[in-house]
């Protein structure tokens, strides 16, 4: 049993090398590769008659990979051997669309591409557009192995991590990624919109069709032989559903209302721990789809407006008029409700986000621990050191992710049930019948 | 300076929510030992108002991460 423990241990170990070793080579090294590296970029530059004041070496930032491992990408890589390309649909308003795939990036370490194509470039996984003069607009373009640079600039009081590209021994600015989630991952609407389907869409539309698959054949057994015990998925599944319906759907709901608003329950609660659980699969693109706020966003505005869209007059009345209260508390009282009409989807959209991208952001910091104990891969004893810390504590990490996995679909889908359940709900004593 | 003073204040919401679900967690186990029969209507609740707490916590930090931002 000992010995099982210790081999998995080995196994894990091992991957984890696998997983950073991109980050390994070209960040940080010996001096050998240093200098192998400035040599590349010198005849990279040479090739296009530029100075060579290039450096590859950054120190390594925690926070910036984070960030970068749990944001979208319009690439699906596994392990950075194999890179799914995607299609990219972008949309310029001074330009027009440009539709195209991702694989004509031909991207390299970091995910960044090798190539521009239409004035779009792809950096650390996502793309950016280049809307500076005398960057090529049109065809395909080499920019180069190590074209993107960082610079810190000041932006309203607020220091902004900028992109440059170098093409032509020249520097352009990258425009920010086009992205819905308010800029808090370095995004906002820039000077283009992304419609492409990204690596979160397409982890969407397997786990949809994951789910679809399973229940269409837990349906066929049911109906194939009825009146026997369930087994195999059905085992599996129908305890789930049970709880759902008996623990969820009919407290909080009610007896008999409840199956209007059941489908919605369990088609919410196996989408959110489908793609949780698909986000904790190591090596397996980690995709980060309810950690992030635009995915969550549009789950909380669905339940917002089924909940008030089937509002009876006596959700509206506790909104506006609470009944049964002094008269000069009910205007303070309807403020009160109407924020908190708002509120409630606002941290329905928070809580789920925040909880998942937070256990990626954890596994990232822990893993993360190397290349900090190793001072960026110079020092071998702290990487050695670093790494036997990072790998039980990425290993609990995970497991906690396991149930949090679960208890945010679950709660997810009970705060829901309790929102439909008190718009849906019906007094029967009479308004102002002071009892 | 304006992001320490945002980490200082994560660091602080944690401090509040924490202790509010501790409470929470808490008695729901007072009241499960209490009455064991009722443990599946008084999980249920208690997982509800963990959410309320954390969900009051959450907001405190992603302000604190927009301000440091």
């Amino acid at each position: 049993m000992k010995y099982r423990i210790f081999v998995v241990y080995l196994i894990f170990q091992l991957c984890t090398v696998c997983a950073f070793a991109e980050e390994h080579s070209t960040q940080n090294d010996s001096t050998e590769y240093q200098e192998t590296s400035s040599e590349i970029v010198n005849s990279r530059n040479e090739e296009h008659g530029a100075e060579s004041d290039h450096k590859v070496n950054q120190p390594y930032d925690p926070a910036a990979t984070a960030i970068h491992h749990i944001s979208d990408a319009n690439v699906y890589s596994i392990l950075d051997l194999i890179r799914i390309p995607l299609p990219m649909i972008l949309y310029a308003p001074d330009k027009g669309w440009d539709i195209f795939s991702s694989g004509k990036f031909e991207t390299g370490d970091h995910e960044d591409g090798h190539f521009a194509n239409y004035g779009y470039v792809l950096h650390q996984g996502s793309v950016h557009r280049v809307v500076e003069e005398g960057f090529p607009t049109e065809g395909l373009t080499d920019i180069g192995e190590h074209a993107f640079t960082h610079k810190s600039e000041e932006k309203k009081g607020k220091k902004v991590d900028v992109s440059y590209v170098k093409y032509n021994g020249k520097e352009y600015r990258l425009d920010a990624r086009s992205t819905l989630d308010g800029g808090m991952l370095g995004g906002g609407i820039t000077s283009f919109y992304d419609f492409s389907l990204s690596k979160n869409v397409l982890s969407m539309i397997l786990v949809s069709l994951f789910l679809i698959w399973i229940f269409k054949r837990t349906a066929k057994s049911y109906k194939e032989n009825p009146n026997r015990a369930p087994k195999g998925m059905q085992a599996l599944l129908e305890p789930i559903f049970l709880f759902i319906r008996d623990e969820v759907a009919i407290p909080f709901i009610g007896k008999d209302k409840y199956m209007k608003f059941f489908p919605l329950l369990l088609s919410i609660f196996f989408f959110v721990l489908g793609l949780n659980l698909f986000g904790q699969i190591p090596f397996f693109g980690s995709t980060n789809v309810t950690g992030n706020l635009t995915v969550t966003m549009v789950l909380a505005l669905l339940v917002f407006f089924i909940v008030n869209f089937n509002g009876k007059k006596d959700y509206w009345m506790h909104i506006f008029w609470m009944p049964n209260i002094p008269v000069f508390i009910k205007p303070l009282l309807a403020a009160v409700e109407i924020m908190g009409l708002f509120i409630k989807p606002l941290t329905l959209m928070m809580r789920l986000a925040g909880n998942i991208a937070a256990g990626h952001i954890a596994i990232l910091s822990f893993i993360g621990l190397i290349f900090i104990f190793g001072n960026s891969g110079t020092n071998m004893g702290g990487g050695v050191i670093g790494t036997v810390m990072a790998i039980p504590l990425t290993l609990f990490m995970m497991a906690i992710e396991l149930i949090v996995a679960f208890i945010q679909a679950y709660v997810f889908t009970i705060l829901a049930a309790s929102y439909i359940g008190a718009a849906i709900e019906e007094h029967h004593h009479p308004q102002e019948h002071n009892h | 300076m304006t992001g320490t003073l945002a980490a200082v204040g994560a660091g602080l919401a944690v401090i509040g929510v924490g202790i509010g679900i501790g409470m929470v967690g808490g008695k729901a186990v007072e009241a499960i030992a209490r009455q064991p029969e009722a443990a599946g209507d008084i999980r249920a609740v208690m997982l509800l108002m963990a959410a309320f707490v954390e969900g009051a916590g959450l907001i405190a930090i992603l302000l604190s991460i927009f301000m440091a931002g």
